[in-house]
């Protein structure tokens, strides 16, 4: 029974430590959102779920059903202890609009989302973008580039998105620790500015 | 483990999940928010009698901290249950949290300011 988690390789924070914050990595399906939460955790990222109820649009009643489903949703995340006192989580959060559910227990206290996006493929990032300013969440644009080039100059990219002006934009290769990093950097650089 | 991106979760479930809730439905407390800091009491005596899950949660937290959603990855459970063992485990005296921090301190400047610091310090 123990021996199942030995794999798992769980770290214990320190006592000391005070501040749990979080940002959510939010992007389409398979955008690159693990691969980001993987490059730049200090734990093996881990997956958990949500299991939620919605009501179905028709009955199937064959069996006698209740009229609900159940549906769960995945969640990777992975931690960056950033002081003694301070850890911060990254939770990679799906876009589609069916898990409001899971919006409403992930936005709830976050500082701020880093939207990861395909250049190649815009449109499917309209759902996300939708999600994250129906709930208020503060957001900057990650284009996540995978063979280097950019198929769209960063105008045509905000008129896509219909950005504000002052929304940041970055690029990043998630596979790189550094360029990870600095996406993340340009996120809280613009939370500060809003808290000015 | 698996690595690949974004496909179904697997859990390997021997009982359905009403069954280690003893019947209860999942929880929506707000005591435990998705990175609610917990940690085992310091006394553990009465520990032998905990059913296994409630146990198995227990030990995984002795000696420092762990968020409810690491409690959940670790214990492959669904979030919902570990929140419904988690409020009779602090209710009973088994585990301790740290308390989450009021949405309106988090957008708060220090925070930011040592997020960007730790990044810069680690990756910088």
């Amino acid at each position: 029974m123990d021996s199942k988690h030995v794999s798992g390789e769980k770290t214990l924070l320190h006592d000391k430590v005070q501040i749990a914050a979080k940002i959510l990595v939010v992007g389409h399906f398979a955008v690159g959102k693990t691969t980001f939460i993987g490059t730049l955790s200090e734990i093996p990222p881990l997956r958990t779920e949500e299991t939620m109820t919605q009501a179905a649009a028709h009955i199937d009643d064959l069996k006698g059903t209740t009229g609900k489903t159940t549906t769960t949703v995945a969640m990777d995340f992975g931690r960056l202890t950033l002081n003694e006192r301070l850890v911060l989580y990254l939770f990679g959060t799906p876009g589609q609009q069916r898990f409001v559910q899971v919006w409403e227990d992930m936005t709830r206290g976050a500082l701020g989302a880093l939207v990861l996006v395909d250049p190649q493929r815009l449109k499917e990032s309209f759902a996300v973008m939708d999600l994250v300013e129906k709930y208020g969440v503060p957001y900057a644009i990650a284009v996540n580039h995978f063979d280097g080039t950019l198929a769209r100059s960063e105008e045509e990219l905000r008129e896509a998105l219909d950005l504000l002006p002052e929304t940041p934009v970055v690029t990043c290769d998630a596979r790189d620790e550094k360029s990870s990093a600095n996406a993340l950097v340009a996120l809280v650089r613009y939370l500060q500015s809003r808290t000015r | 483990m698996t690595t690949s991106e974004e496909h179904e979760p697997e859990f390997d479930a021997l009982v359905r999940p009403y069954v280690i809730t003893n019947g209860r439905g999942f929880s929506d407390s707000d005591r435990f928010d998705l990175v609610t800091l917990v940690t085992a009491a310091p006394d553990q005596q009465r520990k032998a009698h905990l059913g296994p899950e409630k146990r198995e949660l227990v030990e995984l937290c002795e000696g420092g901290y762990l968020s409810v959603a690491e409690i959940a990855g670790h214990m492959k459970l669904p979030i919902g249950i570990i929140k419904v063992l988690l409020t009779d485990l602090a209710e009973d005296g088994y585990i301790l949290t740290r308390a989450p921090i009021p949405p309106a301190q988090l957008a708060d400047i220090q925070v930011l300011q040592e997020v960007l610091d730790g990044l810069q310090a680690r990756f910088g």
